[in-house]
């Protein structure tokens, strides 16, 4: 791990100060960087990069699953079809909701359960632990916990509901619920990767800055606010980018849990591209709908970079 | 990385390590070209690891796996010179997809399992080998040795392309203690006939006040495959059907279509019989626990609710709309997938081995499915196996998925339907909406060109 305190550092020496060497230090050490990095490189180039291409080329072909080679040449008619269909437009909505479902209370509750966690002063590893703990559970497992919790009138979610008075509603059954069930169920599996990019974060933050702030009489509201909060803005960044991507590419938790349904109101965009490229044999429709939906994420990346990198260079 | 920089740092001590990293490169390297033996040299090699083999795919899996590894057993202790190479893969796209990826990549399983209703899709793809008729009758198989409405089905253009091994209907299973305390049953204990719709809402009102929850429990939460299952068991009691030319055209009636959707909307949303929330595991638990009297479901749950020791019987779907009885159901095939090195010795070999899988149909009924193959399905045996023989005539009423190249077990075409029935049963959708969208879906795929 670093041993230097980034965000502090550069309050001190200030922007524009370069790493220490230079250009000349930087080439000798490439050659044996590259000899390092090869056989990642070469796995990264055969099993990311082009299937990747693959995928590209084939979206401008009539690719069939059960046919060898790619097929009759489409031009943009793939894409052409998967703009104009419904369904298409309906699983990327899906994700999005999914993604704005999700994205907030996983950000916001790994900052609230960080800094608890971190003011514990005895036990502390212990709530460290429990809140990262669901987060090693394949999803899969996780899947069918939360399946049993959400079953109507058996699952425990239903029980304690029904004793405490209220009527449960059907939780992965009805289409107003099922989404919101998932976006729980996913906030609780993967709070913890959060949670631990945040504790990281909040190392970082120099203790003389507290004892100072106390010093001067700041109380611990205004220390969160003034110190904490703006020091751990690089930790956010990193923490909503990384969490966009990967509400974005939601899959698991439908799949096994709803199958999409009720009446498809949770199929992913990520569902809808398996369900026409596996199920229905069309490879090559399938890639163009996946190029559209890369450039979907691509393009909620590059706004967030925008937005970030302004105030970031101001510091 | 904070140590000091290369340059400052003796090379002796740099190279060694590099040495060592590189002869740990080299030695792997080599031991993976010496792992011909291996299933991975093999493939790598595109060698076989023995030359006289069986490969088998299946996807099996609960019961009915246990059951086909007691099959595959017992051939290769007959067959010690064929050995049997078998692999199970998870049912659906899997499945499918690993078959045909394999088959287009000319490295095939010689026999391999498919539902009947995905393996015309197959054909259409140039993915199988034709099974001609003198080859079969080599190992004592013909047209008139199998069902013939399983049979019949599984025909293209005339020529044959797979062996059904069984019809796999969906069926009632009701508990017995529970329709016993409702009056359900006849002096024998087996279910009083059940005829027409009154009759069959009257049947599950009666188990409904025994168990004080439900009548009848059907998944229908993630669970597309059942909600389409029961629905086309009853429109094809009207005699509805649904893809015309293989899949070209949409033949829905509606007004057939929204009588079943109606009669569906009864049974859950306003009379309760059936809960609306349950899940496939779901409707099982609560079947097996007694908080209903009646589960629809395929025939292969029998293994589930032997386990649980529960009183159960299991007879045909009740003919509701009263036109000619038919029921929901597929059929597992044995096929032979296209491949180009096939010799005579090669076919024989697979032929074999579907022909011992073939005489080993008690096993394979023990199961719950019906078999197809009539010197087991017209014997003595069969008809003591009970209550596996109770609904063996659902075999010659079995409707299959309408032919076309989005259809088929698993396949969007029952997604489709599945999920707007299940809406329905679910109060979220009326009958005119859920047919205006399975229309709506059905058309997108209906206009597609085939893929295959």
């Amino acid at each position: 791990m670093a041993t230097t305190i980034p965000a502090a550092d550069r309050t001190r020496t200030g922007p524009g100060s370069a790493p220490p060497g230079g250009a000349d230090h930087r080439t000798r050490q490439g050659r044996p960087a590259l000899l390092f990095l090869t056989p990642f490189l070469a796995l990264y180039l055969l099993f990311i990069i082009g299937p990747a291409l693959y995928g590209l080329v084939m979206s401008f072909f009539h690719t069939s699953m059960v046919r060898p080679g790619l097929g009759e040449f489409a031009g943009l008619d793939n894409y052409a079809e998967a703009l104009g269909s419904s369904d298409f437009w309906w699983a990327i909505w899906h994700t999005v909701w999914f993604t704005i479902l999700t994205t907030p209370p996983l950000v916001v509750l790994a900052l609230v359960f960080a800094l608890l966690a971190e003011r514990v002063r005895r036990g502390r590893w212990f709530f460290r632990l429990a809140f990262f703990l669901p987060y090693v559970l394949p999803s899969a497992v996780v899947a069918l916990i939360w399946m049993w919790i959400y079953t109507p009138e058996l699952g425990l979610l239903s029980r304690t509901v029904d004793t405490l008075g209220g009527t449960a509603p059907n939780w992965l059954g009805d289409p107003a619920w099922a989404m919101v069930s998932l976006a729980v169920t996913t906030v609780w599996w993967t709070l913890g990767f959060n949670f631990v990019l945040y504790l990281a974060g909040l190392q970082d933050v120099p203790r003389d800055l507290y004892e100072a702030s106390a010093i001067d009489g700041a109380g611990p509201w205004q220390q969160i606010r003034r110190i904490t909060l703006p020091l751990l803005t690089r930790t956010t960044t990193l923490v909503v980018v990384l969490q966009v991507i990967a509400s974005l590419k939601v899959f698991d938790q439908m799949y096994i849990m709803t199958s999409g349904g009720p009446n498809f109101s949770t199929r992913s965009a990520l569902q809808y591209v398996f369900d026409v490229g596996f199920t229905d044999y069309r490879t090559g429709y399938a890639a163009a709908a996946s190029t559209l939906f890369f450039l979907l994420v691509l393009a909620a990346s590059a706004v967030w970079l925008v937005l970030t990198r302004r105030p970031e260079s101001e510091v | 990385m904070n140590g000091p920089p290369p340059a400052s740092r003796p090379p002796g001590p740099a190279l060694s390590r590099r040495g060592v990293l590189l002869g740990a490169l080299a030695g792997a390297g080599a031991a993976t070209l010496t792992g011909c033996a291996t299933p991975l040299g093999a493939g790598l090699l595109k060698t076989e690891s023995a030359p006289d083999a069986v490969e088998y795919w299946n996807l099996f899996g609960g019961g009915d796996g246990v059951r086909m590894q007691q099959i595959q057993d017992a051939f290769r202790k007959a067959n010690p010179g064929t050995p049997l190479k078998a692999i199970t893969l998870a049912w659906g796209d899997p499945y499918y997809t690993k078959l045909s990826l394999a088959t287009v990549g000319e490295e095939p399983p010689d026999v391999a399992v498919s539902h009947l209703t995905r393996m015309k899709t197959l054909v259409d793809a140039g993915l199988l080998q034709e099974l001609r008729p003198e080859d079969l009758a080599r190992h004592g198989m013909a047209a008139e040795n199998f069902n013939q409405r399983a049979w019949q089905a599984g025909l293209v253009d005339g020529r044959t392309y797979a062996i059904p091994l069984d019809t796999h209907p969906f069926v009632l299973f009701y508990n017995t203690d529970i329709c016993q305390q409702a009056g359900l049953l006849d002096p024998n204990g087996q279910l009083k006939p059940i005829t027409g719709e009154a009759a069959f809402v009257d049947a599950l009102a009666r188990a409904k006040r025994v168990t004080g929850r439900y009548g009848a429990t059907h998944g229908i939460n993630a669970d597309p495959a059942s909600p389409w299952r029961f629905f086309q068991t009853l429109y094809s009691q009207l005699e509805g059907e649904i893809l015309a030319d293989n899949g070209t055209r949409i033949v829905l009636d509606d007004a057939k279509a929204a009588r079943v959707l109606d009669y569906l909307r009864a049974l859950t949303v306003e009379q309760g019989l059936i809960p609306s929330g349950a899940d496939y595991p779901g409707a099982i638990a609560m079947f097996a626990t007694g908080q209903a009297g009646f589960h629809l479901n395929g025939e292969w749950e029998i293994s589930t609710f032997q386990t649980a020791k529960m009183p159960f019987g299991m007879t045909l779907v009740p003919n509701i709309f009263g036109g000619p009885h038919a029921v929901q159901a597929d059929s597992h095939t044995l096929i032979l997938p296209a491949r180009p090195d096939l010799d005579q010795a090669r076919l024989d070999r697979a032929l074999h081995f579907v022909r011992s899988v073939l005489d080993q149909s008690l096993t394979w009924a023990e199961g719950g499915h019906v078999p197809t193959w009539l010197p087991f399905a017209e014997s003595e045996a069969y008809r003591r196996l009970s209550p596996q023989s109770s609904y063996a005539a659902a075999a010659d009423t079995a409707v299959y998925d309408p032919p076309g190249w989005y259809s088929g077990s698993g396949s969007n075409f029952e997604n489709v339907i599945g999920s707007a029935v299940g809406a329905v049963e679910g109060g979220q959708l009326t009958a005119r909406a859920a047919i205006a969208q399975i229309r709506s879906q059905l058309s997108v795929l209906a206009r597609t060109p085939s893929p295959v």
